[in-house]
């Protein structure tokens, strides 16, 4: 098994998430870029992803947006991709969509997300860095409902692989 | 205050080695501004401006009353940091523990992977 996810914080406004998987590090670019592989993983349980539209290109949009299956409520991101360089490199400009949501993070200035990929005997470590606004938008975006208003109901896609597989 | 406000105090505080470097000494049991500058070879001023730091943001306190005045950790306040790094790391691991079952299965089943964009 993969080591837990090791989270840093090399700035005041960036946190760095590190994590290995088993699998060639193009497998896990894949994962990251095409949409129909994103939906099936990057989400909240108990939430659907009735959008998840990538163009992954230097300049292209992509927007995720999550939809509650217990009251309908929806929320996302959107941005833009500035660096695509796979299966090394990808870096986006990230914005909040608080949709129905009644917690903000602090909108306006994007948060810039980094992803790289290295392989060592198959397998793949990426670092996923974010680089916030403000240390208010790093401390908001997880001190607020992002992780309360979701951890009702996590069980439910881990069954969904369980039975997919 | 505000928990966000708190937080910044404290990673602020966090980010220096020195002050790194107290809270651990303080872990083993209060001591005074002369017995912290020692180690470090810093002058007590130095030493004052970082446990000023310390102090603000709540990671450690004074014994006034003794005549020494000790300062001496508090835990509370480290804890709550560790936390909040947790959070962040919990929101991630369930993401990632999706993506090792997906990555499982696209191994397993290299033919059944769709080329196609929806």
């Amino acid at each position: 098994m993969p080591k837990p996810a090791e989270v840093t914080l090399p700035s005041g406004r960036e946190v760095r998430v590190t994590r290995t998987f088993n699998a060639p590090r193009q497998l896990v670019w894949d994962a990251h870029t095409r949409p129909e592989l994103v939906r099936k993983w990057q989400g909240y349980d108990g939430w659907d992803m009735p959008v998840c539209d990538m163009d992954v290109r230097v300049g292209g949009k992509y927007k995720w947006q999550w939809r509650s299956r217990e009251d309908g409520k929806q929320f996302g991101f959107f941005g833009t991709f500035t660096e695509v360089n796979g299966p090394s490199k990808l870096v986006h400009e990230q914005y909040y969509d608080p949709g129905d949501m009644d917690f903000a993070m602090p909108a306006g200035d994007p948060c810039i997300v980094s992803l790289e990929l290295s392989e060592q005997n198959g397998v793949a470590t990426l670092v996923c860095n974010l680089t916030f606004a403000s240390k208010e938008a790093r401390d908001g975006a997880v001190a607020t409902g992002m992780a309360d208003g979701m951890e009702h109901s996590y069980t439910r896609l881990d069954d969904m692989f369980k039975a997919a597989a | 205050m505000q928990s966000s406000k708190r937080l910044d105090l404290t990673f602020a505080a966090l980010a220096d080695p020195t002050r790194r470097a107290i809270l651990a000494r303080l872990a083993t049991g209060g001591a005074t501004v002369t017995e912290l500058a020692e180690p470090f070879e810093m002058s007590q001023p130095a030493i004052s401006k970082h446990l000023k730091v310390l102090e603000r943001a709540g990671l450690i306190s004074m014994d006034v009353d003794a005549q020494r005045r000790p300062r001496k950790l508090e835990p509370k306040r480290l804890e709550e940091a560790v936390d909040w790094i947790e959070r962040y790391r919990e929101i991630f691991e369930r993401n990632y523990l999706r993506l090792d079952a997906l990555l499982e299965e696209l191994q397993a089943k290299p033919s059944r992977r769709k080329r196609t964009k929806k």
